[in-house]
C-alpha cells in the first residue's frame, strides 16, 4: 500500500546530486573565465598571441612559444605512441598466445596506472642523463616526447585493441577463405574496418599527452623559446601553469588561467573529435 | 618476406614496451630500495627531505584521500544510482547530466588546479589546505566514477529488477539490496580508477593542498602529498634524488594497496549482502 512512497522520498535528493555535479562544471567554467576576464576583456587576448614573448615582468604575455611547445610535443609523442602501440594493439589481437596476452595486457595496465610524477623522475634521473651526455643539456624536447609516449602508450594499445577486437570475425574468416596471409589480413581487412576506432584512440591519446603537465615539467627544461631542435629546452602551457601560479598576481595570473582555459578547449575539442570517430565506427558494427 | 618483417615489428613493439616498463621499475628499485626502511616511512623529513623520512606527508596524503573520497564516493554513488535507476533512456536532463560530466572528465589536471586554488582556496577562504586539495580531487575524480558505476548499475540484468518488482519491493530497496551489491565489481572499478587517479595526482595538489611538509594539525593546514613531495625533491631539492626513487616506491606500494583495499571492500560488503 505504501509502496513507492520511500522511493518519492529518494528521488530528489538524487536528482539534487545530479543536478551539483552539473553546476560543479559550470561553476569551473565559470571561475576559469573570471579569473581570465582581465585578459579577455578589451582586446588582451590579441596581445596573448601577437607579443613577441613572455615576459611577465615586463606584461608581456604571449604565450605563442609555448603553445607551438606543447603542440610538438604532443604530435612528436603520438608519432612514437600511435604506431608501437598499435603494434602492441595487434599483438595482444592476433599474435599473443592467450597466456602471453593476459600477461601483457597486465603490463599495459600497470604502465597506465605509473603515476605521471614517477615517470617524470625516472624520465630525469635515467633517460635525461642519457641524453645528456651525447647531447647537453639533456633536458629536452626529446626527452619529454619520449616520456609522454610511453605514457600515453597503453592508452593507444588498449582502446585500438579493443576497436580490433570488434571486427566482425566474418571478415576476418572470409579472408582467410580467400587464402589472405595473417598480415594481409590485418592490413587491409582489420585496421581497415577498424580504422575509426583506431582514429579514435590517437585522438584520446593526444588529448592525455597535450593535457599532462608533471612528465613535460620535469624534463623538457622549461626554457620559454620555439621549439627548434630535438635536443633544446622548451615550456609547454601546463608547465608554465605549474610553475608560475605560485607568484603570479594580476594580469599575469589572469594570462595563466587564460591558457589554461585554452588548454581545456583544445583538450575538449581533441575528446569531441574522438568520441565522433568512435560513433561512426559503431554504425559498421 | 613483408609476412615476415610485419610479424617480427609487431612482437619488436610489443617488446619494447615490456623492456621500458622493466627498465622503469628496475631503476627505481634499484636507486629508491636501499633508502626505504621503516624508520624513513614514519620519521619526518629533515633538511628538506634528503635525509630523515616521509611521515607527515603519508598522513597528509592518506588525509587528502579521506577528504576526496568522502565527498566523491556518496555523491558518486548517488548520481549513478539516479542515472541508471531513476531516469528513463533518453530523458532529456539525464543526458546533459552526462555530457557535463564527459566534459568534465575531459579537463586537464592542471586546470582542476585553477579551479581549486581560484574556488576553494581563495573564493571560499579555505587557503592551502588539504581540505581545499581533497575537494578539487574529488570534483577531478566524479565523472570517472559515475560513469563506471553508471554502466555497472546498467549492465545488471534486467530480470533481476523485475523480480524484485514482482516481491513488491520499492526501487529503493531494489537499488540498496539487490542492484548495487550486483554492481559492485564495477563500483570497486571505479573506486580503484579514482583512487588510482587521485594519489598519483601531483598537479592539481600543488596550489590546492601546497608544499607544507610538518604533520598536519586539521583539515584546514596545508599538508604535502607524497607526489608532491616527489616532484620537490626532485625538482627543488639537489641530492634529494634517493629519497625522491624511495617515496616513488612508497607510491607505487600505497596505489596498489589501494587496488587491493577496494578490491576486498566490493567482494567483502557489497557481495555478502547480496549472498545472505
Amino acid at each position: 500500500m505504501f509502496r513507492g512512497n520511500i522511493d518519492r522520498l529518494v528521488e530528489p535528493p538524487l536528482r539534487l546530486a545530479g543536478f551539483v555535479c552539473a553546476a560543479i562544471l559550470l561553476l569551473i567554467l565559470l571561475f576559469l573565465i573570471k579569473e581570465a576576464a582581465p585578459v579577455l576583456t578589451g582586446g588582451g587576448w590579441r596581445l596573448f598571441f601577437a607579443d613577441s614573448g613572455w615576459y611577465p615582468m615586463e606584461g608581456l604575455f604571449g604565450i605563442l612559444p609555448m603553445l607551438v611547445a606543447s603542440l610538438v610535443v604532443m604530435l612528436g609523442a603520438i608519432m612514437i605512441a600511435a604506431p608501437i602501440g598499435l603494434g602492441c594493439a595487434i599483438f595482444l589481437q592476433y599474435y599473443a598466445p592467450p597466456v602471453l596476452a593476459k600477461a601483457f595486457r597486465l603490463l599495459l595496465s600497470l604502465l597506465a596506472g605509473m603515476p605521471s610524477v614517477v615517470l617524470g623522475l625516472w624520465g630525469l634521473t635515467v633517460l635525461v642523463p642519457i641524453i645528456g651526455s651525447w647531447q647537453p643539456p639533456g633536458t629536452s624536447l626529446l626527452a619529454a616526447t619520449i616520456v609522454l609516449a610511453l605514457m600515453v602508450i597503453p592508452t593507444m594499445a588498449l582502446a585500438s585493441a579493443s576497436a580490433l577486437s570488434s571486427v566482425p570475425g566474418s571478415l576476418m574468416n572470409g579472408a582467410a577463405a580467400l587464402g589472405l596471409t595473417l598480415r594481409a589480413r590485418i592490413c587491409y581487412i582489420a585496421i581497415t574496418s577498424a580504422g575509426a576506432g583506431i582514429r579514435s584512440a590517437a585522438l584520446l591519446s593526444m588529448a592525455r599527452a597535450i593535457g599532462e603537465t608533471m612528465v613535460v615539467l620535469m624534463v623538457a627544461g622549461n626554457v620559454v623559446q620555439y621549439p627548434s631542435g630535438l635536443f633544446e629546452p622548451v615550456r609547454v602551457l601546463t608547465a608554465n601553469i605549474a610553475l608560475e601560479m605560485a607568484y603570479a598576481t594580476d594580469l599575469h595570473r589572469a594570462s595563466l588561467f587564460a591558457s589554461g582555459l585554452l588548454l581545456t578547449l583544445i583538450v575538449l575539442a581533441l575528446a569531441w573529435l574522438a568520441a565522433r570517430s568512435n560513433e561512426s565506427s559503431k554504425q559498421y558494427g | 618476406m613483408a609476412d615476415r618483417l610485419f610479424s617480427s615489428a609487431v612482437w619488436l613493439s610489443a617488446a619494447l614496451v615490456a623492456a621500458a616498463l622493466l627498465w622503469i621499475v628496475g631503476d627505481l628499485a634499484r636507486l629508491g630500495l636501499s633508502h626505504i626502511s621503516l624508520e624513513f616511512i614514519f620519521s619526518a623529513p629533515e633538511n628538506a627531505g634528503r635525509s630523515g623520512g616521509i611521515g607527515p606527508i603519508l598522513v597528509s596524503t592518506l588525509l587528502i584521500i579521506g577528504v576526496t573520497l568522502a565527498v566523491a564516493l556518496p555523491l558518486g554513488l548517488m548520481v549513478a544510482v539516479w542515472l541508471a535507476e531513476f531516469t528513463r533512456r533518453g530523458n532529456r536532463l539525464s543526458n546533459q547530466i552526462r555530457l557535463a560530466l564527459d566534459v568534465m572528465a575531459g579537463i586537464p589536471s592542471i586546470v582542476f588546479g585553477l579551479f581549486g586554488n581560484a574556488f576553494f582556496s581563495i573564493y571560499l577562504g579555505m587557503g592551502f589546505s588539504i581540505l581545499s586539495g581533497g575537494l578539487t580531487l574529488a570534483v577531478m575524480i566524479l565523472p570517472v566514477f559515475i560513469r563506471t558505476c553508471e554502466i555497472g548499475l546498467t549492465a545488471v540484468d534486467n530480470s533481476w529488477r523485475q523480480g524484485a518488482e514482482a516481491l513488491g519491493m520499492t526501487r529503493t530497496s531494489a537499488v540498496w539490496h539487490i542492484l548495487l551489491p550486483a554492481a559492485a565489481p564495477a563500483i570497486s572499478a571505479g573506486l580503484i580508477l579514482g583512487i588510482g587517479r587521485a594519489t598519483a595526482e601531483t598537479a592539481a595538489l600543488i596550489f590546492t593542498s601546497g608544499y607544507v611538509d610538518r604533520m598536519p594539525e586539521s583539515l584546514l593546514d596545508s599538508g604535502r602529498a607524497l607526489a608532491v613531495h616527489i616532484y620537490d625533491l626532485s625538482m627543488n631539492v639537489t641530492g634529494g634524488d634517493p629519497a625522491a626513487h624511495a617515496s616513488a616506491l612508497v607510491l607505487i606500494a600505497l596505489i596498489i594497496l589501494f587496488n587491493l583495499l577496494a578490491q576486498g571492500f566490493s567482494d567483502r560488503w557489497l557481495y555478502r549482502r547480496l549472498a545472505t
